[in-house]
């Protein structure tokens, strides 16, 4: 096995392991908010907004051996870890809440699940946007 | 292993994992577990209906929300239809600003048998007291509840009472304990309605019958 094909390999392993992130959390969110009837606040909107559309993003990037995949999933990873962000600094209080009247929508900052303690929804999806963004930048490195 | 049959078996085995994840989930929650049946149902609880009815209906209200206005005459019809068979426990969630006080309302007025009268005449001038773009101006309800008898000096006094203090701290808290997120919630025989509508409750008081 020459050079290319071996990190041609690679960079098909770590695609396929970033479809697999993409996949647990779009499930992971829809069975949350589908399933366990939670109602998603508008942040997790956002953050969807930008994970779903990964999952197909990926795999025709995998099939169709795409080095500029790259390209396509950034600005979505990019975004998503913006609002994934700023929705965990919300959750903890390092960003104030904005007062708002009471209306049918969900706040962003309550509380659906806390695993352990410290598993939050939205800790969950900085953490998949992390590392969705680690895995574009170890993709990038070896496909270059 | 060719990447096809990978990416066809991971999705297979990510269908089966979300199926039947839903499938256990709603199975185990198809009943409030038997631990948290006591929080259904409090001993001094508002009854409607015949006390000792097979079917048991619990619906945690809140006076300001729309849907639980829209849904009382509806199940107040369905236990018109079967009065010995049915009847209905009502619980506050008192989720909205300031409902915690509504509900204090209505408890003390129910000192004066006026539970529902008062209930009754919150939900008819609903729209004027509770704004839904504002805070709510619960100060109008004074000036409403005279039309169902109740006199509302009395009313003043009977709500600093700690008893209605402690039924509705006991009531929150028992949303809690149950996962009531929304109103109106409904349980009927302690089976929480998974999917919500009028249609949806027929059918699983229904079943219950």
């Amino acid at each position: 096995m020459n050079q290319t094909q071996k990190s041609s390999q690679k960079a098909w392993l770590i695609l396929f392991l970033a479809w697999i992130v993409t996949m647990i959390s779009t499930l992971g969110s829809l069975f949350f908010s589908e399933i366990m009837l939670f109602p998603p606040c508008v942040l997790c909107w956002y953050q969807r907004i930008c994970m779903y559309p990964l999952t197909l993003i990926f795999i025709v990037g995998i099939f169709s051996n795409d080095r500029t995949v790259f390209r396509y999933s950034l600005p979505l990873v990019a975004v998503g870890l913006f609002f994934a962000l700023y929705h965990n600094l919300l959750y903890y209080g390092i960003v104030p809440e904005r007062l708002a009247p009471c209306t049918q929508g969900v706040s962003c900052t309550s509380d659906y699940i806390h695993w352990f303690g410290f598993i939050t929804i939205q800790g969950l999806s900085l953490f998949a946007f992390s590392l969705l963004a680690a895995l574009l930048y170890f993709f990038q490195k070896v496909s270059r | 292993m060719n990447k096809q049959l990978l990416i066809a078996s991971s999705l297979l085995l990510f269908a089966a994992l979300y199926f039947g994840g839903s499938y256990l989930y709603q199975k185990s929650n198809a009943s409030v577990s038997s631990d948290k049946q006591s929080a259904l149902v409090r001993s001094n609880a508002f009854v409607l209906g015949n006390p000792d009815a097979k079917t048991t209906i619990v619906e945690f209200f809140d006076p300001a929300c729309e849907t639980c206005k829209s849904f009382y005459p509806f199940v107040k019809n369905i236990l018109k239809q079967h009065p010995d068979k049915l009847k209905l426990v009502l619980r506050y969630a008192p989720f909205h600003t300031d409902s915690y006080y509504v509900v204090a309302m209505i408890e003390a007025a129910r000192l004066q048998n006026k539970y529902l009268e008062a209930l009754e005449v919150i939900y008819k001038y609903q729209d004027t007291w509770a704004s839904h773009t504002g805070t709510p101006n619960i100060g109008l309800i004074w000036s409403f509840l005279p039309e169902a008898g109740i006199d509302v000096e009395q009313l003043k006094n009977d709500m600093k009472k700690p008893e209605i203090d402690a039924i509705i701290k006991q009531d929150i808290a028992d949303t809690k304990t149950l996962g009531v997120r929304a109103t109106p919630e409904f349980f009927v025989n302690a089976k929480p309605l998974v999917k919500f509508g009028k249609i949806e409750l027929q059918a699983l008081i229904d079943s219950e019958l």
